[in-house]
């Protein structure tokens, strides 16, 4: 790593105020951001989404939306103060040295051209031309590690997944061989075992590259394997800043101390407690703050906090808190008691048995698998939890359940004890009511013509069967078992935030009285804090009500944390099924061992890593044999590619698909600890 | 329950924000274009309402010693070739064009958006042959088509209105479909589905006030040709009968004598078409905008 202060400082914010103008005024999204970043340095940036992080992005470069404005401080690229530039030396600042990585590489690239004619085109501004630029762009897809990188330089962008575009995406950022690399959340948009590729290669190019790096993610675990120091972003002010280390295992500020408890770590489960919220909300932008921002939010908070906003306080080591009471931090009580009621054992019989279902769609002729003989169930009160890839089948194994389509003929959906029709229409009233969902995105979920008034008494009155003053009773109950007030119902969907209209979605699930509940990826849309809050909430719903969940989610620790089963598909298959401890703590079929491997971790442990080579196969042309043998790193021989492997039941409960005997999975996977997320 | 995650710690609502409506309603109050277009509209609004009471002569009387005088401070737009006053005529002449194309587009509007809702959302072999009638109907000129209803049914305004309405529903229909063939995919439509909401509901309740916006832009957009358009077949002779005083049949009768000289039985009836035309275009730009900001 470079000496620091031998060189000038990569990047030097000094009191950035940037604001936007909004209904005639100016409303302060960055307020007095001090931030340095040395020469080969990589800063995280940390916060929840309306904070700044991706201002801050901008304002480096100069390129703020047009009501965007810097209304005080200076900016110093390279020590060049980038206020200062007229918009010739702006243009060479932004070819020459600094670059940028957005979140959707899909939208990053020219739809309409070769990959290998965008990235000449970059060579081609620095004066490099012909094949000379040809050859350099083909040695930058290498340095990206994108196998194959001559026939990816004939494709067009929609012909690469999402991986392999960001790779590119990357190349390009590279290809200036720029000082400063902004990354703004670079992987979020991207499956988990894709996601740890991004990160691995970014960690590698680090070793390679001088280049400083600014790295923008809402994701703690993410910012914490790939930065030196960390910037906590709130309200538009740095409230703490420190070595990762230090901020993410000592953190002196109320607000990291929240962030970090609201995320379900070490295993957590549903019955060992609820996950800490942080209660209330960001301050509005623009918003006269007077005080500490976080003092409205904060347990800590004393009538000084309210009054007297708090200096950065020097902590020593570089370390850096904008808390009065920064000593006490970590004493910040629960905003969320952690007790639960116990769980009461469960023997009933199951409440939905899946037997040998299958979904076959056609493409160009061919049949494509999209779910292959999937067979589960569940008990009431329990959460399955599906997990893999996209494109594994979760959803779709989602909506056969649901019926909103069809499967096809021969296997079986039981729901207590009672066939279910395999189309929504043959459904009767009560097993229409009886599985409901809770969709991932709530703006598309809930009507935005409607009042949240109108979207739930229809529930209730197509569900629940009320009307009149019955239904007016229960809309009450309704409202209030998901924490939301009167006052929210008479508002448009619009209106209410994030948090807010996945309430409204929820209830609308339960209108019914469901007995299952399916939920695709129902925060993934959400803030940590708020995230934290839902699983909360459905935990409190599960226990009360009895209802059973299909948990959909990408992110293992918040399956982990509400499953009791687990079903880990891949190809329209089931590789793994069974209980969630069993599946998580392994021993584990290949395929689960390396979807765990590639979560990132905050703790920073360095467990063996597993990556997943290339890209999952199509599911109209899948591999021969066990469909996992191109992928997998355990792969035994050619068994493997000839014969597919039976689900086993390795232990009561819980079958893995996989022709390594259990033992012997036990010992391979034995030597390295797994600590999950 | 949790002790902090109660109600009081929820925000209220933003209720200071404007609605989506509110917006459109702010944005278009300073539109220029709109403003100026919804200037132009209002004034023939004016004239057709109230023009009988205000205009200089009885827009019917003829005197004939004082035909065809040319533009003068008695006559401002001259006289036609039975004396009678053009200004008058051209005043009192946008009240039937403005009964007429309006009920058209309304007509047009509630048909085209009943069989876009209902081609865009069952999709499949309804849309298909429901939209390749529509093409082929597309297809044949309108002045075909009100040759034919005409013959059929007799001159009068109501064949007007229905010719036109029925010619221009499957323009509005093809706009409706692609709006809700997007509609239809979100998750609140499944939900619907959820409750075994029935498909009526489901297109009227759920994805009709989502896809007013399309509609309204579209229906400006045609009330603009449906002024045309009547005004064409007015000339053509098929639609509003002398002596009603009227922009293209004034246009039609007298446009013959523009040889002689006597432009002005012409120029000022298409002025007004073509006013009133440009009116509505702009206020059609104008909610475009409003809509597409």
């Amino acid at each position: 790593m470079t000496e620091p202060g031998q060189a000038a400082n990569a990047l030097e914010l000094k009191d950035l105020s940037v604001a936007y103008r909004v209904g005639r005024r100016n409303r302060a999204v960055l307020r007095n951001v001090n931030l340095t970043i040395k020469a080969g340095e990589a800063y995280g940036l940390v916060g929840e989404s309306g904070c700044g992080k991706s201002t801050v992005a901008l304002s480096v470069v100069r390129y703020l939306p047009r009501n965007g404005s810097i209304t005080g401080g200076s900016i110093a690229l390279d020590g060049k103060d980038v206020m200062k530039l007229d918009a010739e030396a702006l243009r060479r600042a932004r070819a020459d040295s600094v670059s940028m990585v957005y979140q959707d590489p899909g939208k990053a690239l020219n739809p309409s051209l070769r990959i290998g004619r965008q990235l000449t085109e970059i060579f081609e501004l620095t004066g490099v031309t012909g094949q000379a630029a040809q050859d350099k762009a083909l040695a930058m897809l290498n340095r990206v590690r994108i196998s194959d990188p001559a026939s990816v330089m004939q494709r067009y962008p929609h012909q690469l997944s999402g991986g392999m575009q960001q790779r590119v995406a990357i190349a390009m950022a590279l290809a200036n061989d720029p000082s400063m690399l902004i990354l703004d959340e670079p992987t979020t948009g991207l499956d988990a075992t894709v996601e740890a590729e991004v990160l691995d290669l970014i960690g590698q190019l680090r070793r390679e590259l001088s280049a400083s790096i600014l790295f923008i993610s809402h994701n703690l675990a993410v910012v914490s394997n790939m930065c030196d120091r960390v910037g906590v972003l709130y309200a538009g002010m740095l409230v703490e800043e420190g070595s990762t280390k230090d901020v993410f295992n000592d953190p002196r500020h109320p607000y990291t101390v929240a962030l970090l408890r609201c995320l379900p770590r070490g295993g957590q489960r549903k019955d060992q407690g609820r996950l800490d919220t942080i209660p209330g909300f960001l301050p509005g932008i623009g918003a006269t703050i007077a005080g500490c921002a976080f003092a409205d939010r904060c347990a800590l908070a004393t009538e000084r906090c309210r009054a007297e906003p708090p200096p950065l306080y020097e902590l020593g080591d570089g370390r850096l808190s904008r808390c009065h009471y920064h000593d006490k931090a970590q004493s910040l009580p629960r905003a969320t008691p952690a007790e639960i009621a116990a769980a009461a054992p469960k023997q009933a019989p199951p409440v939905l048995q899946v037997e040998g279902l299958n979904k076959t769609y056609a493409s160009h002729g061919r049949p494509l698998r999209a779910v292959k003989d999937v067979s589960v169930s569940l008990r009431p009160g329990e959460t399955l939890g599906l997990v893999g890839e996209s494109g594994s089948g979760k959803t779709t194994f989602a909506r056969l359940l649901l019926g909103l389509i069809a499967p096809d003929d021969g296997g079986s959906i039981e729901l207590e004890g009672k066939q279910l029709a395999p189309r929504l229409a043959s459904r009767s009233e009560d097993q229409v009511k009886a599985v409901q969902i809770v969709f991932q995105n709530p703006d598309s979920a809930l009507n935005r013509s409607h009042s949240i008034r109108h979207i739930l008494s229809r529930a209730l009155k197509r569900l629940g069967g009320l009307s009149g003053k019955t239904l007016d009773t229960r809309l009450e109950e309704l409202v209030r078992s998901v924490r939301l007030t009167d006052r929210h119902l008479a508002v448009k969907p619009r209106q209410l935030s994030g948090g807010l209209k996945q309430r409204v979605a929820i209830a609308r699930a339960f209108a019914g009285d469901p007995r299952i509940v399916v939920c695709d990826e129902p925060t993934s849309a959400l803030d940590v804090s708020v995230q934290a809050a839902i699983l909360n909430l459905l935990a409190d719903l599960q226990s009360r009500q009895d209802v059973s969940y299909i948990f959909i989610s990408h992110d293992l620790g918040v399956v982990r944390y509400l499953s009791d089963k687990i079903a880990v598909l891949y190809l329209g298959r089931i590789m793994e099924f069974g209980p969630s401890e069993a599946v998580f703590s392994g021993p584990h079929h290949p395929y689960t061992e390396a979807l765990l491997s590639a979560v990132p971790k905050l703790d920073r442990t360095e467990s063996l890593r597993i990556r997943l080579d290339g890209e999952i196969p199509s599911a109209a042309n899948p591999p021969t044999g066990c469909v996992f043998h191109t992928r997998c790193p355990r792969k035994i021989g050619a068994i493997c590619e000839t014969q597919e492997p039976e689900l086993t039941e390795v232990q009561p409960g819980h079958t893995i698909r996989c022709h390594i005997p259990y033992a012997e999975l036990a010992k391979l996977q034995k030597p390295k600890t797994m600590e999950t997320a | 329950m949790s002790a902090t995650d109660t109600p009081a710690s929820l925000p209220a609502p933003h209720t200071a924000q404007r609605s989506p409506w509110g917006e459109v309603l702010h944005s278009l109050s300073r539109s220029g274009t709109f403003l100026t277009g919804l200037f132009i509209l209002l004034f023939w609004v004016v004239c057709a309402l109230f023009g009988q009471h205000f205009v200089p002569y009885d827009p019917l009387a003829s005197d004939i010693i004082n035909a065809l005088t040319p533009p003068a401070a008695d006559h401002w737009f001259g006289t036609d070739q039975l004396g009678r006053d053009v200004f008058s005529r051209v005043i009192v002449g946008s009240r039937d064009i403005l009964t007429v194309a309006p009920l058209a587009t309304i007509l047009a509007t509630i048909a085209g958006t009943a069989l876009g809702l209902v081609i865009g959302y069952f999709r499949g072999i309804v849309d298909d042959i429901v939209s390749r009638v529509l093409e082929a109907f597309m297809a044949i000129p309108v002045v075909i088509i009100a040759l034919l209803a005409i013959v059929a049914l007799g001159t009068s305004k109501i064949t007007v209105i229905v010719v036109i309405g029925l010619s221009f529903a499957p323009i509005i229909a093809r706009t409706v479909r692609s709006a809700v063939l997007a509609e239809r995919e979100l998750d609140y439509v499944a939900a619907a589905k959820l409750r075994h909401e029935g498909a009526l509901h489901t297109m009227f309740v759920e994805i009709l006030p989502n896809v007013i916006p399309p509609i309204l832009v579209e229906t400006t957009v045609r009330l603009g040709y449906a002024i045309f358009a009547v005004a064409t077949l007015s000339f053509m002779g098929f639609g509003i009968q002398p002596p009603s005083p009227d922009w293209g049949l004034s246009i039609s009768s007298n446009y013959g004598m523009i040889g002689g000289g006597f432009w002005w039985t012409v120029l000022f009836d298409a002025l007004a078409i073509a006013s009133l035309v440009i009116g509505v275009n702009l206020v059609a730009d104008g909610v475009h905008g409003a809509f597409n900001d």
